[in-house]
């Protein structure tokens, strides 16, 4: 297996488990000070995943059934890299959204917006060797929500990716660019750092962008983690 | 080229949506070697209330002490039980995986580590996932452990499963991860 070293996130670029804006915070996160652990086997590995964990047109949420999905269809697509900018293979990218009209496919969504027959709002892939991935979608809506008054959140993406072992696991949302409710959102905003936040948003990017059909945003990801030469490890 | 890591962000109240697909109660399937266990979780908020929108992902060496990733995949049964277990809490709360009690896995010091499975746990509150890991009762390497040596005293029940007392239920488990408050569960930082 190939060893990795693993480094701290520098100061800011995550978000701290108390962030007041977000009141669910207010009573899940730990008061009691975090136990720093040193990395062993058990967080050094993790799961793998393959082509049999992934459906067909998994990959594309636009023609998940019978009609085409309604709404703004878009491509997103961006590459998994290591904290030295190289690409991660066979990382397992999950995602999940709401429809056009700012509605999830889920029992406890109240929203009063239409949900989409056409649309279920969740899918998966697989990185190629150069680590990207990309999918087929509808551009999300925005929509509002109970944390505060007049609360709405931006347009966004769930993401959840599985990289090398559990050190690198991550989820987290990607937004749009030009959105006007980005500086109002504590989800995002929970992210002192400014780049850090920044760097949530994705870019509009013309080389993706299929003429007469769908415009392309790209979105990379750096997870945890620098790859070094492989080596065997003793165990 | 070097960049931090993206930043993490919750999974929202929504999740099941995009991560009910891979869900896995069954960890390490039935057929393997081990002493077979049914874990029975629950999560509690700060106020004590069930919280019935997180989502445990579990994972465990095999009753040998080996990673999934270390043995070779031709030699598993089935590459779908590979020590990996993500199950959604429901109404109540609660969670239960079935699996067998890992073996020891070796530490950075090269000594051997008490048997244990690693949580990580996500919610709608959670901008990042808490860590943590669940110990196994009249265990005596327990005494021995580099990482609960590092858990003040006082904590360490809060990592340890312990039997239960229903009838008809001997191979079962249960474990409680409390997130704030009273009797806190230990959370690691990696």
């Amino acid at each position: 297996m190939k060893a990795a070293s693993y480094e701290r996130a520098p100061a800011g670029t995550q978000p701290d488990y108390d962030y007041p804006p977000y009141i669910s915070t207010c009573k899940r996160h730990p008061k009691q000070p975090l136990i720093l652990l040193p990395h062993t086997l058990s967080e050094l590995t993790g799961p793998v995943f393959g082509h049999r964990d992934i459906g067909e047109n998994d990959s594309d949420l636009t023609h998940q059934h019978s009609g085409e999905a309604q709404g703004e269809r878009i491509i997103v697509s961006g590459r998994v890299l290591d904290e030295e900018g190289r690409a991660i293979p066979g990382a397992l990218v999950e995602i999940w959204q709401t429809n056009a009209a700012g509605r999830y496919r889920h029992r406890v969504d109240q929203h009063d917006a239409p949900l989409d027959p056409n649309f279920t709002g969740c899918g998966r892939a697989l990185t190629d060797r150069e680590g990207r991935y990309r999918f087929v979608t509808i551009k999300p809506g925005a929509y509002p929500w109970q944390n505060h008054p007049n609360a709405w959140r931006p347009a966004h993406i769930h993401f959840s990716l599985f990289g090398a072992g559990l050190l690198s696991r991550l989820v987290t949302q990607m937004y749009f660019p030009g959105d006007p409710l980005l500086p109002f959102d504590p989800v995002l905003q929970s992210v002192p750092d400014e780049n850090a936040r920044h760097r949530l948003i994705s870019h509009f990017d013309w080389d993706t962008t299929i003429p007469g059909h769908a415009l392309g945003f790209h979105f990379d990801f750096v997870l945890r983690g620098r790859l070094a030469t492989p080596v065997e490890v003793s165990s | 080229m070097t960049a931090p890591p993206t930043a993490s962000q919750t999974v929202g109240p929504f999740f099941h949506l995009g991560m009910t697909y891979l869900e896995r109660k069954i960890v390490v399937a039935e057929s393997a070697p081990g002493e077979q266990l049914t874990i029975r979780g629950k999560v509690l908020d700060g106020d004590g209330n069930a919280v019935p929108d997180a989502i445990v992902e579990v994972w465990q060496a095999d009753s040998a002490g080996r990673y999934f990733g270390e043995i070779p995949s031709k030699n598993s049964a089935s590459p779908r039980l590979r020590g990996f277990g993500r199950i959604e809490t429901d109404d109540r709360g609660e969670f239960n995986f079935t699996t067998v009690k890992p073996g020891r896995v070796p530490s950075p010091d090269g000594s051997l580590q008490a048997p244990h499975i690693v949580i990580t746990l996500f919610s709608r509150g959670l901008l990042k996932p808490l860590r943590t890991r669940i110990y196994f009762p009249d265990e005596p390497s327990n005494a021995d452990d580099a990482v609960l040596r590092l858990v003040p005293q006082a904590r360490r029940s809060t990592l340890m499963a312990t039997r239960s007392r229903e009838r008809g239920e001997p191979n079962t488990l249960e474990w409680t991860i409390v997130m704030q408050g009273n009797r806190e569960t230990v959370f690691f930082d990696y």
